[in-house]
Order: structure tokens, then C-alpha cells, then sequence
């Protein structure tokens, strides 16, 4: 006889409870070095604040009454509840503020699809400090926990929110027409793009641009190429994520990060730069960040705020899978094999 | 993002891993990639291996709806198959980078040739019984265009479920139109246009941007000859 657990939860026996937490001081040691302290926050809130983060962000999936009947939800991710922290807990305190956490977030699985719904992040928080500045200082903690977890190949993707809306303000799209754009584009749906714009009365420049702007990905040369398709209203659409990659550069930490004009960010609350995390030995995004300047106003206190979370489980097999493909015990799969 | 998925599979270095969906696409596939150059004898034979190489690419073949369950997962780079797997499966979180051109369907509501019921059954019952192997597309239709629909999922041939009595239509994919015309039933809605499709994985498409696009670049080349 077996008693279940809920789906996407799982048991951590000691041999990966092991590595998992070597992993966590590894992390922790890196954010520690670059002043971010930890905290931590419950993991159950009032719904009506967590949700203040934004209703495009990461959906809360999880939310009951307690015994005076007031809705509480467990949260799906460690920037709403820090922001809500640095309001309560900070209001008179000088910014910039530096925190770290490593800590469990829940969402919603869909069924046999092998999903987690409840899993554990690992990131900073760095409140008060402007764009392009702040950005580049998250890039380098980033970067610092990936070296620090051992994961010396893995690409920081950079991208920004509002190039892409900016650039169909630029070239003048109808707002209608230019959301169902940005629908396509969030769908990565690229067949999907260029028939709709197939559909727009524009310039075939513009259409050109349009089509292929958002496909580039690279290093700066992308934005020179970026320059080339569109004229001087891609440059002004591009010129916020040329800065952030300025200021990389400045502080040398852009020889990892890889731009992407494509980009969306998959939570709502990211006004600038995003961030995605790839590693080439794993098939999915290893974490992600950005910008959230507007995120702070919500709970009384603008100012400007940048941040990235790492799926501590996602990077602890990250490493198991490099630690493999040293050993060359990964086989090649290639050929073909007696059926 | 809702679900946070588990990730199953390591990607490999070495050549691009191209999922190719057996059936109905097999061919129009197959002669895609011989037009770029790459030698797809050895997979026209009768061999029963899954995996194979050509023209540096390496390509591993399967059912048209595990090609996004591979692609997603990273077990495979980049994937052709139907824009119908697609829709159906839209919540997977893969790039659709091409049109292939080749392929190309209806997906449809029929019902029986000269009979009212599905209509009937709407006005009078409040909702069609449809019968389908694309249980999300049908409901979604239907939803769309605020019409009710009991949407039966079934697994083989969908055409018998109406003249079984199991359903009023069915919603499918049509390609002449001969199998449904062979079973007395007729188009009443076209739903969707369908041709093959490339799709990459969302990582893949990153960190071998160049070689995606290189070879993303020949295919539609090669699918508009």
C-alpha cells in the first residue's frame, strides 16, 4: 500500500539532498560575496497582496481560507514577497537594497506532463539601483552563482520588454494590429508573425524589419544587423538595450550574455531588460530576471528594481548533466542501431 | 508561464538532432531534406531503426504528436511536423520557425451527408455530440464562437462514431476529402488550414542560433521550389 502525494511534489532522499545543499551554499556563498543578504519571507501570504505583483505574473495556483476566513495563497515566486518586505521593512532605510534568497515557490501542473508545482529558487533582489547600472551589477551576481555552481558554459540571454512594442510604435502599426503581433510573438509563433504582418498595409522595409528583427540573436553585431533592417527607428527601439549591453561591457561581464531582440519577458511585471539562463547541456531555461521598475510603486515605494531566480533543481541537473558529458559517458546516439 | 515544467533530457553537442514525424508527413519530409542535400535512402528502405544520419544532421523519427514533446524537452533540436499537433498541443513551449508548405489540410466539422441532426441537437439539445482526436481544438472552436459541444475523445477512426450514433459530427483533419465522402459525411465548417511545420526547442534556438538559422534558411528555400 502506497499514500500518495499531490503531483508535482516530490520526496528528496539524502544522496540528492546532499548535492542539492552543497549546490545552495555554493549559491549562497556567491550572493553573500557580492553583499546580497539572505532573507526569507512566509511561504503563505494574503492573496490580495500577492497578487499585487501583477495579474500577468507567474498565476497564483494555491489559495485557501484560514480559520478567520481570510484568503491566503502560497506564492509562486520570491520578488513579489521580497518587494512587499523591502516596503514594509525598509520604508525608511536608504536604498539600494541587496537581498538574496533561496526558497520554495508553487504553481499550478498540468497533468502527465512531468511539471513541478512545488520547486525552489535561488536569486537577488537589487532595489534602488537604476538601469543600465543595476542591470549589469544582476548580470555579474548571475553570472557569479553559474561559476559558482560549476556551470562554466551556460549563455545569459539578454533581451529587453519593449523593444519589440516600441518598434512597431516606430514604424506605425495600429495598435490592434500591433498586439496581435505581439501575440504571435509571445506564442513564439514566427509562421504566425509573418502572416499577420503579411496582412498589414506597411512598407516592405518596414515588414522586413519587423519579420526579422525580432529572429536576431548574438552577440553586438545583432544590433548593428538590427540597425541595418530598420533605419533609425530600430535604433531608437534598440537604443535602451544597447545601453544595458554598454554598461556589461564597462563592468566585463558581457562575454556570456548572448542578445536576443526577441524576447518577451513571461511575467508581466519586467519593464526593461530581461533575462533568460541556458545551459547547453539542458533543454530548458534554467532560470530567468529582468528589470521591474514598476513593481515597488505598487506597494508605495517606486523605485527602480532589478533581479534573477535560478530553479535550484534545474541547475542542480545542469550540473549532473555536465558532469556527464566530461566523463563522455553520454552516448552519442548517433547511427543507426538493430531495431 | 503557469507550469514549471521538469526537464527531462540533456541536449548533445555534436549535429542537430531533427525530430521527423512518420505518416502522412514521412514523405513530404523526406523529400525536403533530399532537395537540401541530405541522402534519405537508407530511411525509405524497410528499416525499422529510429535513428539515422544525414546531410549532418541527425534524425530521429517518431508519431507527428511526439514531435513537440521531444522538441520541448530538448531531446530533439528541431522537429517538423503538423500545424494540427500544433494546435492541439499549444501550451508546449517550442518555436514555430517555418512554414514547410507541404502537407497540407483541412482540419473540419462534418457531419452526415443530408442529415440535420448536428444542427438539431444544437437547437433543441443545447449542445452537438462531436467526436475527435483533437479534443482541445474542438472545445476551443466551439467556445470561441460561444457554442456548446460535448467533445468525445476517440483514438482510431473517427469517421465511425457518427454512424455509430456515438457522436452528431466529428471534428478532423481532412486531406481530399475521399474518407469522409467513402462514410456519407460532408464538411460543414472549415476550422483551420494545416501544413507542415519547423519548430526548435526554446534553449536550441539560443545557444546554435547560427546553425538553426543556416538550415532554417534552406528549408524555406527548399519549400518554395
Amino acid at each position: 500500500m502506497t499514500h500518495p502525494i499531490p503531483p508535482g511534489t516530490r520526496d528528496i532522499l539524502p544522496d540528492e539532498m546532499r548535492e542539492l545543499r552543497r549546490l545552495e551554499r555554493e549559491l549562497a556563498a556567491a550572493f553573500e560575496r557580492y553583499g546580497y543578504g539572505e532573507v526569507a519571507t512566509p511561504t503563505i501570504e494574503y492573496e490580495e497582496v500577492l497578487a499585487r505583483g501583477d495579474e500577468r505574473g507567474a498565476p497564483l495556483a494555491h489559495r485557501f481560507f484560514d480559520e478567520s476566513g481570510d484568503l491566503l495563497a502560497l506564492r509562486s515566486d520570491m520578488t513579489v514577497p521580497i518587494a512587499r518586505l523591502v516596503a514594509n521593512r525598509f520604508a525608511s532605510a536608504e536604498p539600494p537594497f541587496r537581498l538574496s534568497y533561496i526558497a520554495s515557490a508553487y504553481r499550478a501542473v498540468r497533468p502527465q506532463r512531468g511539471q513541478m508545482r512545488e520547486f525552489t529558487q535561488a536569486g537577488v533582489e537589487l532595489i534602488g539601483v537604476p538601469a543600465p547600472h543595476g542591470t549589469a551589477e544582476v548580470v555579474e551576481v548571475l553570472g557569479a552563482a553559474l561559476d559558482a555552481a560549476g556551470l562554466t558554459r551556460a549563455v545569459i540571454g539578454l533581451g529587453d520588454a519593449e523593444l519589440y512594442r516600441q518598434l512597431l510604435e516606430e514604424l506605425g502599426v495600429p495598435a490592434e494590429a500591433g498586439r496581435r503581433l505581439l501575440d504571435r510573438l509571445a506564442a513564439h509563433d514566427l509562421v504566425g508573425l509573418e502572416r499577420e504582418l503579411a496582412e498589414i498595409e506597411l512598407g516592405a522595409a518596414e515588414r522586413e524589419a519587423l519579420a526579422r528583427v525580432p529572429t536576431l540573436r548574438g552577440g553586438s553585431e545583432v544590433l548593428e544587423q538590427a540597425r541595418a533592417l530598420g533605419g533609425a527607428a530600430t535604433e531608437r527601439a534598440t537604443s535602451r538595450l544597447a545601453a544595458t549591453f554598454e554598461a556589461l561591457e564597462r563592468r566585463r561581464v558581457a562575454e556570456r550574455v548572448s542578445l536576443d531582440l526577441g524576447l518577451l519577458g513571461d511575467l508581466g511585471y519586467y519593464t526593461g531588460a530581461i533575462l533568460e539562463v541556458y545551459d547547453p547541456a539542458l533543454g530548458h531555461v534554467l532560470g530567468g530576471g529582468g528589470r521591474y521598475d514598476e513593481l515597488m510603486g505598487r506597494f508605495g515605494q517606486p523605485l527602480p528594481a532589478a533581479g534573477f531566480a535560478l530553479y535550484l533543481e534545474r541547475v542542480h541537473l545542469a550540473q549532473t548533466e555536465e558532469e556527464r558529458l566530461e566523463r563522455g559517458q553520454i552516448e552519442a546516439g548517433a547511427g543507426e542501431r538493430p531495431g | 508561464m503557469s507550469g514549471l515544467a521538469a526537464p527531462t533530457r540533456a541536449l548533445s553537442e555534436g549535429p542537430l538532432r531533427l525530430a521527423l514525424p512518420r505518416g502522412a508527413l514521412f514523405s513530404g519530409a523526406l523529400e525536403l531534406l533530399d532537395r537540401i542535400g541530405a541522402d534519405t535512402a537508407t530511411l525509405r528502405g524497410d528499416s525499422r531503426s529510429l535513428v539515422f544520419e544525414a546531410g549532418g544532421l541527425m534524425l530521429v523519427t517518431m508519431r507527428p504528436s511526439d514531435v513537440p514533446t521531444y522538441v520541448e524537452a530538448g531531446a530533439a533540436d528541431l522537429g517538423i511536423t503538423g500545424k494540427d499537433v500544433l494546435l492541439e498541443q499549444r501550451d508546449r513551449a517550442v518555436y514555430e520557425l517555418l512554414d514547410l508548405g507541404f502537407g497540407a489540410c483541412r482540419l473540419v466539422l462534418a457531419g452526415r451527408r443530408g442529415d440535420s441532426s448536428l444542427g438539431e441537437s444544437e437547437r433543441r439539445l443545447g449542445a452537438m455530440r462531436i467526436a475527435t482526436k483533437y479534443p482541445r481544438i474542438a472545445e476551443r472552436y466551439f467556445e470561441d464562437a460561444g457554442r456548446q459541444a460535448e467533445v468525445i475523445e476517440v483514438k482510431g477512426s473517427v469517421e465511425l462514431a457518427p454512424l455509430a450514433g456515438l457522436a452528431d459530427g466529428i471534428v478532423d483533419l481532412v486531406d481530399t476529402g475521399r474518407t469522409l465522402a467513402d462514410n456519407g459525411l460532408e464538411v460543414r465548417e472549415e476550422i483551420a488550414a494545416c501544413t507542415a511545420r519547423l519548430v526548435a526547442n526554446r534553449v536550441s534556438h539560443k545557444l546554435r542560433a547560427a546553425e538553426i538559422d543556416r538550415l532554417s534558411a534552406r528549408l524555406r528555400e527548399a519549400s518554395s521550389l
